[in-house]
């Protein structure tokens, strides 16, 4: 137990936890807004995260020929080249989720089976996915070459912004801004909406349903995939199973915000995010699971709907 | 397809009692003389690669199928999505390495009291979380597996990641010698607390908490108006199975002799669950081919060793699509059934 970090090192601590706050509110709205549409943990979003990270590697080393001894680059080089792995990684995460929707999901909704079966399904569609990458990759961890350099724009008193992590906190954010607008405002994000209200009214209201869930799908990829990207320019190695405990952080995530809930996913991810650099840094690393999860047992002990209350309509029938 | 389940049902209940004890009699001594099966030319495929086949039928495919039939009172008879139970097997498992290290209690005294001990943490696990729906309860299970297993990871006494080693084995019982050359006592031992549970499930199933549970599957609210206790009997429900998971546990550890973090991850616990909802959810023999199944298929196929785990998860896949309610589903309630079809028709005309 080391207290005095908290006080000293508490804005760097603050930063650190945006950062890693704001992966997870991107990953937990691929599984919120999954959540939101079917009723089910989708088991395997934490594989299409991995797709991502591997599709960022995969791009900049084999298609790019960067090796991890170039030199970083520069000025408008460097943001085309960021860009372009952004929407790679997107589009792969985004591929990868409506292919899972479609083997793990469609024919079983079709049969209008129990929820286990789906969730099965989707436990042996993430089994499938992990362990190929695993054996393409014979187990090990991949490195992606550093095309940031990673210098601090700004130090004041001790506390430094270094540049991935404010590309991180300003990526996240613009993201989530689109992706709440999105959802908010157009007639699509209505009717996505309109089903994880209810499913049945909305069938009756005209939304085709499979176009509706296969859009969830796809925008939860596409910001799953962007999370992905923003991880490796953060961490830069990835593994095929990197995507579990990310996962399970960022599903807990959503249920502290109130799954089934946009907003929710933001705060809650935060929250995690946030908390989670403050418990290491006061009781080690090792420790850092078993904290979240103490909390969230607190969370859904006292607030059962999610730290932020409002989730009620739109999480549960 | 056939629906082998009503078939055996039918048959079952076509015939008289000294049949069905007959036939009752007659099972268990064939599952009973299994181990001796692996012991001719003709039968030698069922030896794995890497261990035995009588070793392989101790664990895991005794043992899942234990640990699937506990977490199908649970998860098949009262809804309730656990995936944490490797929990409960963990806890038995490091009760046993506890208790064998400190004290001279034997196997069999053990036993109960990590059974105590896996109820107690399901009591625990249960009171605060048992309230809450579904999807709560699922994530809250799952994070607390992964708790039991990090907590034993960081604790020296436990061993931290070496786990704990020279568990004693039960001492001889019944003339029956448990070491490491003598699987077979092991398997009949399984055996024994898989037909006990077997027994108990279904005196329970005609009985006031099975229909609790039935109750609290269908229908939560509905079974709150009609006066169950659903706390007491999800909470009933969730430490029957803990205490299953803590007998598997202690059997385990006295088998390996050896316990770590490792071998309690969070796979263990889909595994459990993949057999309940392979076999199909509800059903008892459906619940014991699922964990026969998917425990001796990984390990009979270990000769594709690097692509064991995909060829496993693509079974999952192909089966849930093809039979979503599993390979032996749940009897269907027939008096449902006529009714929805009735309405069905007369809608329709």
């Amino acid at each position: 137990m080391n207290f005095s970090v908290v006080t000293s090192q508490f804005w760097q601590l603050l930063l650190n936890g945006l950062a890693v706050g704001l992966i997870y509110v991107l990953i937990s709205l691929g599984y919120t807004m999954v959540y939101g549409v079917l009723r089910l943990i989708n088991f395997a979003n934490s594989e299409i995260f991995m797709i991502g990270t591997f599709a960022t590697v995969i791009v900049s080393s084999q298609v790019l020929h960067y090796t991890s001894a170039h030199e970083a680059l520069h000025g408008f080089h460097l943001i085309l080249v960021l860009l372009l792995l952004l929407v790679v990684s997107m589009v792969f995460s985004a591929t990868t989720a409506i292919v899972v929707e479609l083997v793990a999901y469609r024919r079983l909704r079709a049969k209008g089976t129990n929820r286990l079966a789906s969730l099965i399904s989707a436990i042996g569609t993430s089994i499938v996915l992990s362990e190929g990458v695993r054996i393409l990759t014979k187990s090990a961890p991949v490195p992606t070459p550093r095309l940031l350099s990673k210098f601090n724009i700004v130090t004041f008193h001790g506390v430094s912004l270094r540049v991935d992590t404010a590309l991180v906190i300003v990526g996240a954010l613009v993201l989530y801004f689109i992706v709440d607008r999105f959802v908010s405002k157009t007639l699509l994000g209505k009717a996505i909406r309109a089903v994880s209200m209810s499913e049945d009214t909305s069938k009756l209201m005209g939304i085709n349903l499979n176009r509706v869930i296969s859009a969830t799908f796809l925008i939860g990829g596409l910001v799953t995939g962007a999370a992905a990207f923003f991880y490796m320019q953060v961490y830069e190695t990835t593994v095929f199973n990197v995507g579990f405990n990310l996962g399970l952080a960022a599903f807990t995530a959503a249920v502290l915000g109130g799954i089934g809930n946009i907003r929710g996913a933001f705060y809650g991810g935060l929250t995690l995010g946030l908390f989670e650099e403050f418990a290491s840094a006061v009781i080690g690393g090792q420790w850092k699971s078993v904290t979240v999860f103490t909390v969230l047992v607190l969370v859904l002990l006292l607030r059962p709907n999610g730290l932020f209350g409002e989730a009620i309509t739109q999480s549960r029938v | 397809m056939i629906n082998l389940r009503d078939k055996g049902a039918e048959t079952w209940e076509k015939w008289g009692r000294p049949q069905r004890i007959a036939f009752a009699v007659i099972l268990i001594a064939v599952v009973g003389l299994l181990p001796f099966g692996g012991d001719f030319s003709f039968t030698s495929f069922l030896n794995t690669p890497v261990s035995s086949y009588q070793a392989v039928l101790v664990y895991p495919v005794g043992m899942f199928v234990l640990m699937a039939l506990g977490l199908n009172i649970v998860v098949g008879k009262s809804g309730l999505l656990d995936l944490g139970y490797v929990a409960f097997f963990a806890i038995g498992g490091y009760t046993a390495g506890l208790l064998g290290e400190y004290t001279h209690l034997n196997t069999w005294e053990i036993l109960p009291i990590g059974m105590a001990a896996a109820m107690v943490a399901g009591v625990a696990l249960g009171l605060p979380t048992l309230r809450l729906r579904g999807d709560y309860l699922a994530i809250v299970t799952l994070g607390f597996g992964e708790i039991v297993r990090i907590v034993a990871l960081n604790t020296q006494s436990l061993g931290a990641s070496t786990g704990i080693a020279a568990i004693p084995t039960p001492p001889k019982t019944f003339g029956l010698i448990f070491d490491i050359e003598h699987s077979n006592s092991y398997f009949w031992v399984v055996l024994v607390m898989i037909l006990l549970v077997i027994w108990m499930v279904r005196r329970f199933t005609v009985r006031r908490p099975g229909r609790a549970w039935e109750a609290i599957r269908q229908d939560e609210d509905v079974a709150i108006l009609m006066g169950v206790p659903i706390l007491k009997y999800k909470i009933w429900s969730f430490s029957i199975g803990a205490a299953i998971g803590g007998a598997a546990g202690v059997i385990f550890a006295s088998k390996t002799q050896y316990v770590a973090p490792n071998e309690f991850t969070f796979n263990v616990s889909v595994l459990i669950l993949a057999c309940v909802v392979f076999g199909g959810m509800g059903n008892i023999w459906g619940v014991v081919l699922g964990g026969v199944l998917l425990a001796y298929l990984p390990e009979r196929i270990r000769f594709i060793s690097d692509a064991r785990q995909l060829v496993f998860g693509l079974t999952l896949v192909v089966i849930m699509n093809l039979r979503p309610d599993g390979i032996l589903p749940r009897k269907k309630r027939e008096k449902l059934g006529a009714k929805a079809k009735a309405l069905k028709e007369a809608a329709s005309e």
